[in-house]
């Protein structure tokens, strides 16, 4: 029995620098449409919850304290998660939790990152007292990672170029997307320059501000709201080392078992064919293939060959990331909620133009660290029955 | 929150706090706490359904602080986690919320931070409004200085202490929470965490009457806080006590106040709350944690021994 639903949802205009607003302007933004959406005011909302990477990112400390009443909190429980760049997600979960538990009936819940007021890849690549610094940011990390799986699986050299022009192709449809590049192709991902071999500038995510809020109610309140609810079927995280010897980086157990958590518990036995579609975090173009095996939809080292037969395009049998993706809008903290946030809108027939025809069942995913933190939820038209 | 469906309680607490760690990293000096909690529980990692941790990147001077930090609890395989940019008080509400889920009957809190490696009273004005006044750069006795005067100027309290340098201490707490049945397997004196709420306001210390904590008084009635024998008040600076007696109507019931390490403050008034009840010292205690600055956030708990 589903007992929480998204009933709202809200996103900026994702770019690279959102300088006409604050950063409590931002998040205002993205949770004013939220409860648009769901039909309420800020006085209807029980608590709030926010969820962003390091505070280092916009240099304030435990922003909520800043935020209290820009978000209308004040008077009421607020709190702030933080699981590196799977938060967005992470935070959509802890969120659910504190509706199912029957603490609260109707929770705001608010992710972002304005990464225009500090830099990045500054705070991404700081020396840690003792080691190495490598000064190569995430994509210096990830790099022979995806290389590892390119040897692994075979898999021909295009793979990422063509899932980095799936996803901006789909990010024309969509009206928040920060990267529009209408005449984006296959040759202008191959000459755009190397960054991180094998990954290349266009095949990497953008840094961008932006929010994105959703709302979470009960199951009274939802069957109550003006649009439709996307019921909550399940919800799973997992967390592993950053290192250790066991560690499988390409397709991470961490990630493994939350699918197969999320999956049990929405009663999913085939995904690929239960799942209509799925919003998953794929912050360079070969994740995209890494994921869909890691996600179960393909067996393992087949997953590339989903993306070169078509498979994940809108117009395949699994449509991943029909938003445009982490590849095409990037605030760090709220990438996740993104990616939960879009599952929810296919599921409420509510993504506009890049809408999934039909979809019911929907994958929300996001990951984190070292490819080491993972949230899931798995969202729906109607209610999970028992 | 109170009336759980399944009610919680903490089963054991381990602590560890130093005016300055500079030998151990954060894994090496949270490793032998948990360690400790776990095996006062009888647990190891692989038996615990949620984890849960408070900490922050500022008072580690580096980002994701918490990711390193995971390594004392020994995610392998992979285990069920997640982490609040927030005192350990608050990771302790969020895993009473996930124990409520049937088949997440063990949780594991922890806090943990090290501030003495930087400046703590100049890093605390980064919490404050990035664009009007963390550039004026306050500091965070400072702004407790302006909070005692406020209260002496109010004229209600008789002897207003003044306000000594902020207290920088390193430290970690762990403390073990179960349900119902399990909490009754895994101790002999189950701590049940009866009530537990939150409140924020406003970070604008112009718009609040810093004499006061209405967060603190809100967030103790929904804990059912009332008829506590003693509490356990986490107070950055000791006029604060005054403030949270006033709020949580304690009169002259004793107070257990202090301050602790940042992040780890309000858990470890928890644990120790929790360790006098165990002890049959008190039937029923309060907790209290709090963030921000001049009480901007409160959390009450109450603790409460005996069969459930």
């Amino acid at each position: 029995m589903s007992k929480v639903a998204v009933v709202g949802v809200g996103q900026t205009k994702y770019a690279a620098k959102r300088q006409d607003v604050s950063i409590a302007g931002l998040l205002r933004e993205a949770a004013k449409r939220a409860l648009d959406d769901a039909g309420m005011t800020w006085s209807d909302i029980d608590a709030v919850v926010i969820g962003k990477a390091p505070d280092m990112f916009e240099g304030v400390m435990m922003p909520e304290l800043y935020l209290a009443d820009a978000l209308g909190a004040v008077g009421k429980p607020m709190m702030r998660v933080h699981t590196a760049g799977s938060v967005g997600g992470s935070t959509g979960v802890m969120a659910t939790h504190l509706v199912e538990s029957g603490a609260h009936k109707r929770v705001l819940v608010v992710c972002f990152e304005k990464q225009s007021e500090s830099n990045a890849t500054w705070a991404l690549s700081i020396r840690l007292p003792f080691t190495g610094g490598s000064v190569t940011g995430a994509g210096g990390f990830f790099a022979p990672v995806i290389r590892a799986y390119m040897r692994r699986a075979n898999a021909p050299d295009d793979i990422g170029i063509k899932v980095a022009v799936k996803d901006r192709l789909n990010a024309l449809n969509n009206q928040y997307a920060h990267l529009k590049i209408p005449d984006i192709s296959e040759e202008m991902v191959r000459e755009s320059p190397m960054l991180w071999d094998p990954i290349r500038y266009l095949e990497t995510c953008p840094s961008s501000d932006g929010a994105c809020a959703v709302v979470l109610a009960d199951a009274d309140t939802a069957k109550a709201v003006k649009n439709p609810p996307a019921w909550i079927h399940s919800t799973a995280i997992r967390s592993e080392p950053t290192m250790g010897a066991g560690r499988d980086v390409v397709n991470p157990h961490a990630g493994r078992d939350c699918a197969k958590e999320v999956y049990a518990k929405a009663g999913i036995t085939d995904p690929r064919r239960e799942l209509d579609c799925a919003e998953i975090y794929v912050p360079f173009s070969w994740y995209e293939p890494m994921w869909m095996e890691n996600l179960g939809f393909a067996a393992e080292g087949e997953g590339w060959k989903m993306v070169d037969d078509g498979s994940t395009s809108m117009s395949g049998d699994m449509p991943i990331n029909p938003s445009g993706g982490v590849l095409s809008s990037n605030p760090i903290g709220a990438s996740g909620m993104c990616r939960f946030a879009e599952a929810a809108l296919q599921v409420r027939g509510m993504a506009g133009e890049h809408q999934v025809p039909n979809a019911s069942r929907a994958l929300g995913h996001a990951y984190g660290g070292g490819a080491q933190f993972f949230a899931m939820w798995v969202v729906g038209s109607d209610p999970l029955s028992e | 929150m109170r009336d759980f469906n399944r009610p919680v309680a903490i089963v054991s607490s381990a602590s560890f706090e130093t005016p300055s760690e500079p030998a151990r990293n954060e894994v090496e000096m949270l490793l032998p706490v948990i360690q400790k909690a776990m095996a006062d529980a009888g647990l190891t990692q692989q038996d615990i359904g949620f984890t849960v941790s408070g900490s922050s990147d500022y008072l580690q001077g580096f980002p994701f602080a918490f990711v390193g930090a995971l390594d004392a609890v020994g995610p392998w395989p992979p285990i069920r986690e997640s982490h609040l940019e927030m005192d350990g008080a608050f990771a302790l509400a969020e895993a009473i919320a996930v124990l409520q889920h049937d088949g997440i009957d063990t949780a594991l809190v922890y806090a943990f931070a090290r501030p003495s490696r930087g400046e703590l009273d100049r890093t605390l004005a980064l919490q404050l409004d990035p664009y009007t006044v963390a550039p004026l750069n306050p500091d965070g006795r400072g702004l407790a200085g302006l909070q005692a005067q406020a209260m002496r100027d109010s004229g209600r309290f008789a002897d207003v202490p003044d306000v000594p340098p902020t207290y920088v201490a390193d430290g970690a707490t762990a403390v073990v929470l179960a349900v119902g049945d399990r909490a009754k397997e895994l101790t002999a004196n189950p701590v049940w965490v009866t009530g537990i709420d939150h409140r924020i306001e406003a970070p604008a210390l112009g718009v609040r009457d810093l004499t006061t904590s209405v967060s603190a008084k809100v967030a103790g009635e929904h804990a059912g806080a009332a008829g506590a024998e003693a509490a356990w008040l986490h107070t950055p600076y000791p006029h604060q006590e005054l403030l949270l007696r006033e709020a949580l109507g304690l009169g002259d019931r004793p107070a257990h106040c202090a301050a602790g390490p940042m992040m780890v403050g309000g858990l470890e008034r928890f644990a120790q709350a929790s360790r006098a009840v165990a002890a049959g010292d008190v039937s029923k205690a309060v907790a209290h944690a709090t963030s921000g600055p001049c009480l901007q956030q409160n959390l009450v708990g109450v603790l409460e021994g005996g069969a459930r």
